[in-house]
């Protein structure tokens, strides 16, 4: 079935499980098979915590979370009103360096990009936006 | 997340259960710290593990860097199919040994 939310929630890692369950909830009533479930949990954590540890420098903020999904592919919208940022331009890490030349971190927005078939950034009005599209 | 320590140091194992998340990752290195301590190798056994985030494969990469420095090792047993493509889009299985 179809499924369309929009939930909001304070942006603060303690509220991840949350924000988890309650899009694990979603994608199950759309239908959407096991292990896309679990690569749209992983993107959807590493950008909501992204959001709580950076977008508000510290200050308490919301992060507003609409997912739209169905039988064949889910849209995740993620909008908060922290400071300008893009994480897109991050840089790759290189995944083919030695264990000891391997940065600790770094791998958050490379995950989701890799899991996702789509990721947009747009920064309108005072929001940063953020959208992932999943086909399964 | 729940863990049990199943085979004490120098050659502890660990088994975990559950997710390895922003939350769940460094608690259980936090905990598990006094017994990495007394560590030479380190098994992690995760075939409870249906769950694995960046932050779960930043432990993973500071365990490994940690035993590999002090010259024993770091082994990950019984990975699950999701966690398994997690850690081959990162790279992760080329620095890591699998049982």
């Amino acid at each position: 079935m179809n499924v369309a939310v929009t939930l909001q929630f304070s942006a603060e890692t303690k509220n991840l499980p949350n924000v988890l369950e309650q899009l694990d909830t979603q994608l199950l009533a759309a239908g959407c098979p096991e292990d896309a479930r679990m690569q749209l949990a992983v993107a959807v954590e590493e950008i909501f915590v992204n959001i709580a540890n950076y977008a508000y420098e510290g200050k308490l903020g919301s992060a507003t979370i609409n997912i739209k999904a169905d039988a064949h592919k889910a849209t995740v919208s993620f909008a908060d009103s922290g400071f300008p940022y893009d994480p897109l331009k991050k840089e790759d890490p290189n995944i083919e360096q030695a264990a000891e030349d391997r940065p600790i971190g770094g791998l958050g927005i490379f995950l989701v990009k890799e899991m996702c078939d789509e990721v947009h950034y747009e920064r309108r009005g005072d929001m940063n936006l953020l959208t992932i599209v999943k086909k399964y | 997340m729940t863990y049990e320590i199943t085979s004490p140091p120098p050659d502890l194992t660990v088994t975990v259960q559950g997710r390895l998340d922003t939350l769940t990752s460094p608690k259980l290195e936090s905990e598990l710290e006094p017994s990495i301590a007394q560590a030479k190798n380190l098994v992690l056994d995760v075939t409870g593990v249906d769950y694995l985030s960046s932050a779960g494969l930043r432990l993973l990469l500071t365990l490994q860097k940690r035993f590999k420095r002090e010259g024993g090792s770091f082994k990950l047993r019984g990975i699950q199919p999701g966690v398994m493509e997690i850690l081959r889009m990162t790279g992760f299985l080329k620095i890591l040994s699998v049982e």
